[in-house]
């Protein structure tokens, strides 16, 4: 199977004037067809940057300093604002966490979505709408038609990000990056849109990159995991199997972590320190401060090391 | 929404009572008009004789009783001075000011949002700097030395531009206009600018404040993900989201440029409305007074009725609070 999306050695950093944040730094991957990857690491790991980096929308002063995009093929990092443009949205879609704030509260959920139709192709008003309620119907909203003609104002935080989510499917694009799309929903509605998000991703045949902190969704949708730690990538595999052994001790402790994994009434787990300062990182493992397992060959930066399916980058990593 | 439209109407009437009490009592603390429409040679029976014909006898609150009752049937009173009613007075100098006003704060707002919508999306680049250069200008160099320099500029040493008057005017409905002629508009050039330096110069400030910070929201970056256009954002989305607060702004400068444009007015021989203001306060004509101070008044609440009703006509969570 060739991947539809091949991300190698990408890099993406910050040019501040305090100095250079590596927010993404040397982070590879391979996303099949119609494969949900599972992007995972806490707030400041870099997983958010990467989803910008695929579709070319890393706000300045922050750019793609290195590495390689390729889509079905073709190499997207170098490309010109607008020629990404015409990539952006047929190809590639993106769902955002806040369902609130990224519709616009002034234009009608048809006005949106014809405008979003229209940035790829040339639809009369009359196929726009019908293709528009077409999209709704697929994502889960009742009387379809009609609710074109409604703000975003008058739905539910759940159905703005199925609105958002139809967005993104309008063109079928190949690869949807999906940042945190649930973390701002309750539970319930988190549980609908996964399934929901789920059956589309079998159906159009839709690749998605399923970005989170929250592990046990994650776990729940995707296929393989991808742990990342200060912009890099510390662990990979298939879930199941990640979930079962881990082999980098942070992964270890992100599982560990989970409530469900504690018994009922004993405290929680938790990794001791916090995210390591992306300006000032130590040399060696980044997460060899907060490693309980660390040792003298931990101040050397740990490659990649590959078994079959799995990849971890750890000098001791936990056993198999 | 008609509800709304209704209380704002009553609303409006009782600010209207209001201010026709206020500007009647504050007129009447200014001074005594009678020392200055007599002659002062004149013996004590005219002098009585003028008080009692002008009404001036009578006790404060019976002169705004019939005052209010005369303004109920559209009768502003007649001016001290020129002895005509004050509204034919008013409306004869009107539409100078009104053709004056429009078109600097027009144009002002257009330009002004334009470019600091410009400067706002390309913050870094040396012609956002530019603008941003003016604009402080235009706001810290007071506005009666620009026209003069303007006058000193284009009508003394380049000889492009008239430096006063209204020029050649052309009869629409039984108002003169000049913007219609060629000549008019030459002379309504200076005059304009003039006025609409300092809103531009905040416009663009505006404008510029809501660019930068509605680019960076989420809705500008989903609709970058999806593909759209910059030139379709910047349209659909980002003018809409910012165009409140240039509305507000608009309607207030609006107001108080019509009401007040008394320095350009002056400077460039304008004969509009804050001239005649302007004079009748030197020689306290108190029906002009109290009669434009009522219009302006009523201008104000007029514009921000208008401006509420824009409001719900572009944002529709406005319109459901009005109809809940």
């Amino acid at each position: 199977m060739t991947p539809v999306l091949e991300v190698a050695d990408l890099r993406t950093h910050f040019l501040t004037r305090a100095g250079v944040v590596k927010a993404v730094d040397g982070v590879s991957f391979a996303l099949g067809r119609g494969e949900i990857l599972g992007l995972v690491g806490e707030s400041g790991s870099g997983k958010t940057v990467t989803g910008f980096s695929l579709i070319g929308l890393v706000d300045p002063p922050g750019r793609i300093v290195g590495g390689s995009i390729r889509l079905e093929g073709r190499e997207l990092v170098g490309l010109s604002q607008p020629e990404l443009r015409r990539i952006r949205g047929r190809e590639i879609a993106m769902i955002f966490q806040d369902p609130i704030a990224t519709l616009n509260p002034l234009l009608t959920i048809g006005q949106q979505m014809e405008m979003a139709l229209r940035a790829h192709q040339r639809v009369s008003p009359r196929a726009a709408a019908a293709r528009s309620a077409q999209l709704l119907e697929q994502v889960g909203i009742p009387s379809a038609a009609e609710r074109l003609r409604a703000y975003p104002h008058q739905f539910s935080g759940g159905m703005r990000q199925r609105v958002a989510i139809a967005i993104a499917l309008l063109h079928q694009p190949r690869v949807i990056i999906a940042d945190e799309p649930t973390t701002a929903l309750d539970v319930s509605i988190q549980a609908q849109i996964l399934h929901r998000m789920r059956a589309l991703a079998r159906e159009t045949g839709t690749a998605m990159v399923w970005i989170s902190h929250d592990l046990a969704v994650v776990s729940s949708l995707a296929s393989r995991l991808l742990v990342m730690y200060a912009g890099r990538l510390v662990e990979e595999g298939p879930t199941a199997e990640v979930l079962r052994h881990p082999r980098h001790p942070y992964t270890a402790g992100l599982i560990a972590s989970l409530p469900a994994m504690a018994p009922p009434g004993a405290p929680l787990r938790q990794i001791p320190g916090s995210t390591p300062s992306l300006m000032s990182l130590p040399p060696g493992c980044p997460f060899r401060p907060r490693c309980a397992r660390a040792s003298a060959a931990c101040a050397q930066m740990p490659p990649l090391a590959r078994a079959g399916a799995r990849a971890w980058a750890c000098h001791r990593p936990e056993e198999a | 929404m008609l509800g709304f439209v209704i209380q704002r109407f009553l609303q409006a009437v009782l600010v209207m009572v209001a201010m026709s009490v206020i500007v009647f009592a504050g007129v009447h603390a200014v001074g005594n008009p009678v020392d200055i429409v007599i002659p002062p040679d004149a013996t004590q029976d005219i002098r009585e004789e003028a008080i009692r014909r002008l009404g001036l006898d009578r006790p404060l609150w019976e002169q705004y009783l019939i005052f209010a009752g005369n303004l109920l049937e559209g009768d502003f009173g007649r001016s001290f001075v020129y002895n005509v009613p004050v509204l034919e007075l008013i409306a004869g100098r009107l539409p100078a000011t009104l053709e004056l006003v429009l078109i600097s704060v027009i144009s002002a707002t257009i330009l002004g949002v334009a470019l600091g919508v410009y400067a706002g999306y390309r913050p870094e680049g040396w012609l956002a700097r530019t603008i941003m250069a003016v604009s402080v200008l235009g706001f810290s160099v007071p506005s009666f030395w620009v026209g003069l320099i303007l006058i000193l500029t284009f009508a003394v040493s380049l000889g492009w531009l008239p430096a006063g008057g209204r020029g050649e005017t052309v009869e629409i409905l039984g108002v003169p206009w000049s913007f219609v002629t060629l000549d008019g508009l030459a002379h309504i050039v200076l005059p304009a600018v003039n006025l609409a330096l300092f809103k531009l110069a905040m416009m663009i400030r505006l404008a510029r404040a809501g660019t930068r910070e509605i680019m960076l929201t989420d809705t500008i970056k989903f609709a970058r993900a999806a593909g759209i256009p910059e030139g379709t954002i910047l349209r659909r989305h980002l003018l809409k989201l910012i165009s409140i607060p240039i509305i507000t702004v608009f309607g207030l400068e609006l107001g108080s440029t019509l009401a007040f444009a008394v320095v350009t007015e002056t400077i460039f021989s304008w004969p509009g409305v804050g001239k005649l203001i302007i004079d009748s306060i030197a020689v306290l004509d108190r029906p002009v007074m109290v009669a434009y101070l009522i219009l302006v008044a009523f201008l104000f609440v007029s514009i921000n009725f208008v401006i509420d009703l824009l409001f719900a006509l572009i944002d529709p969570r406005i319109r459901a609070r009005r109809t809940a």
